[in-house]
């Protein structure tokens, strides 16, 4: 390189030339570059959109032969069939109720017990870490048929409150290892005075660390609220067909989607998809920054 | 003592819903894949290794592993390439604006937009996608060949095509998650050893191949590992997307479908648990096998 360097300087007419020739070059190829970027935006956000715009269509303009022309006028009726007749509604109150209590407890106990992990010397202390991370690493599917049997032993298959308990111990091992870091990069001093000043040790964790660690668990909470509100094998799995008033969300959308096919409520269809992304999109526009850190954080160290 | 109280009182919850709907389903897996039990009897029999003998005459086992290697190899592959490629334009495509190296323009909206599909439920995707997907001319995708005269595509119907279609749409769902992670292993480059290389006249291809790509191999190996583990794990995809839950003729089916439909529609629990521990060995063997392969020196800046 460094020849390189001093051969320009050598010959300034000639290096000019070149850097004009690279500088062609590169033009074409940022043009190239900023079209493949626009075909993947469009890609991306293309099939979301026109599931919104179906949600306006009717039958016909659906099953015609132009999917992609604009929807004639638009009208909701769609949605509210979807909200009542295919029970929107009630699917997206359940998973609200069940996301939003699992979400809580997981971020409780999670946080718990990762205080303690990083923050306390015991017997025992990496037996429980590597318990807690080791769950990262295995496919729930070995785990599906006996956890199916386990539940149903406690007599909480078909409830909500199976659901959620599984939630909370699935959604443990990621929120574990992610604050247990989390919470030995805080600070020693702060916990240190306010021990002094004679807090109990749960105390100095309610009103001292968990503030502190505002930032960390923010992250960790929506994380854990986009993977348990798009959750779709445990929910299959916990509640069945028999409890249908109980289903969640993503159970309802896929479960329509099979019987769309006889009842042919296309409109509905996508207006319920529509319902289904809507508040994820919204969610994510609030907190996007959070969300792209949280989830790489585990990665990129 | 006053500190063992308190490290008890805060793991114990979390550890025996961890035990109990986690450790304790895991390790039944490994015992219930050793019996014929159907769920009915009381007493499963104990029959050894006959679920896995069996499974070695399976032809359907056979298929989904199949369908696991051609996911594991193309999946990543395309998925890196893409994301590699989109990332390195919205960090440093942009050359270097007033001594610093920048994206190109927009780079923080399209960051943004690719990142979306990763947050809808992989149910809402599958069902999304059954409508672009859809085999005659009402289908988006068709509808899109036939405004260029092109003829309708079996897309899910066509033996040949299914699998590289749901793959399409892994593809589609994860390529904004990579362009994340791959910025945020960008990012952690100093700038200075950019403009360095592009004041010795290296283009952009330079810039790539012998600095981007080298300074961020862990990360791609990371990402590596997830997309590998993520070919293991295709379940709601294919069961919402593909013809007769893994069809068409089994041309779609996955290790964790054949799990869920053995256990759940044919009550074969031990049979199923033994796939499960089938999957278990796949994806720790490939996850310690990547991880040794692509196991590189450290570069450090």
């Amino acid at each position: 390189m460094a020849t390189q360097t001093d051969a320009y300087r050598a010959a300034p007419a000639r290096a000019t030339s070149r850097r004009r020739q690279k500088k062609n070059q590169l033009g074409a190829f940022g043009a190239l570059s900023h079209i493949a970027l626009i075909v993947w935006a469009i890609l991306v956000i293309g099939p979301i959109l026109w599931t919104f715009l179906a949600s306006f269509k009717t039958n016909p303009e659906i099953m015609g032969d132009a999917p992609l022309a604009m929807p004639q006028d638009f009208s909701w009726a769609s949605w509210g069939r979807a909200w009542e007749k295919a029970h929107i509604g009630r699917y997206m109150l359940n998973t609200v109720l069940v996301v939003g209590v699992s979400t809580f407890f997981t971020m409780l106990f999670g946080s718990m017990a990762a205080y303690v992990i990083a923050r306390f010397r015991f017997p025992g202390n990496r037996i429980v870490y590597y318990l807690f991370v080791s769950g990262l690493a295995f496919p729930v599917f070995l785990a599906l048929v006996p956890l199916f049997f386990v539940v149903r032993n406690l007599g909480l298959i078909d409830t909500h409150l199976g659901v959620i308990l599984v939630y909370i111990a699935y959604s443990l091992p990621f929120t574990v290892f992610f604050l247990t870091a989390f919470f030995k990069t805080l600070p020693n001093s702060v916990a240190e005075a306010a021990m002094m000043d004679g807090s109990s040790h749960t105390r100095t964790f309610f009103q001292i660390m968990v503030p502190m660690a505002k930032p960390g668990l923010i992250s960790i909470t929506i994380f854990n609220i986009l993977g348990q509100w798009n959750q779709y094998l445990l929910p299959i799995v916990l509640l069945s067909g028999s409890v249908e008033d109980k289903w969640l969300i993503t159970q309802g959308i896929a479960n329509i989607n099979t019987n769309a096919g006889y009842e042919a409520d296309w409109p509905g269809l996508f207006a319920a998809l529509t319902m289904a992304i809507l508040p994820m999109m919204i969610v994510y526009i609030i907190f996007q920054r959070q969300i792209q850190s949280g989830l790489t954080a585990g990665a990129v160290k | 003592m006053r500190k063992y109280g308190f490290i008890f009182s805060f793991l114990v919850i979390p550890v025996i819903l961890y035990a109990i709907f986690v450790i304790s389903p895991y390790l039944q897996a490994f015992y219930i894949s050793l019996t014929n039990w159907r769920g009915i009897s009381a007493n499963p029999q104990f029959i050894g290794f006959e679920n896995f003998t069996r499974l070695l005459g399976d032809d359907v086992f056979w298929a989904a592993v199949r369908h696991h290697a051609v996911l594991l190899v193309a999946m990543p592959l395309i998925t890196i390439a893409i994301a590699l490629f989109f990332s390195f334009l919205l960090n440093v495509g942009g050359g270097s604006k007033s001594g610093k190296m920048a994206g190109v323009r927009g780079s923080k909206f399209y960051r943004v937009v690719y990142f979306f599909p990763q947050v809808l439920a992989v149910a809402v995707v599958g069902v999304l996608f059954q409508a672009i997907y859809r085999p005659d001319n009402t289908g988006v995708l068709n509808g899109l060949l036939d405004l260029v005269g092109l003829g309708p595509v079996g897309w899910l119907i066509d033996t040949n095509l299914a699998l590289w279609s749901i793959m399409g749409v892994i593809i589609w769902q994860g390529v904004g998650f990579y362009v994340v992670l791959f910025s945020a292993g960008m990012a952690a480059i100093p700038s200075e050893v950019f403009e360095a290389a592009a004041l010795d006249g290296a283009g952009r291809f330079r810039l790539f191949f012998s600095i981007t790509l080298p300074l961020i191999w862990d990360t791609i190996q990371v990402g590596w590992v997830y997309l590998g583990i993520a070919a293991f794990d295709a379940f709601a995809l294919v069961q919402v997307l593909s013809v007769d839950r893994g069809g068409p003729d089994n041309a779609t089916t996955v290790l964790p479908l054949e799990i869920w439909r053995t256990a759940f529609t044919f009550s074969k629990f031990g049979y199923a648990s033994a796939m499960g521990v089938a999957l278990f060995f796949l994806t720790i063997t490939f996850a310690a096998l990547s991880l040794r392969v692509t196991r590189r020196e450290r570069i450090e800046v």
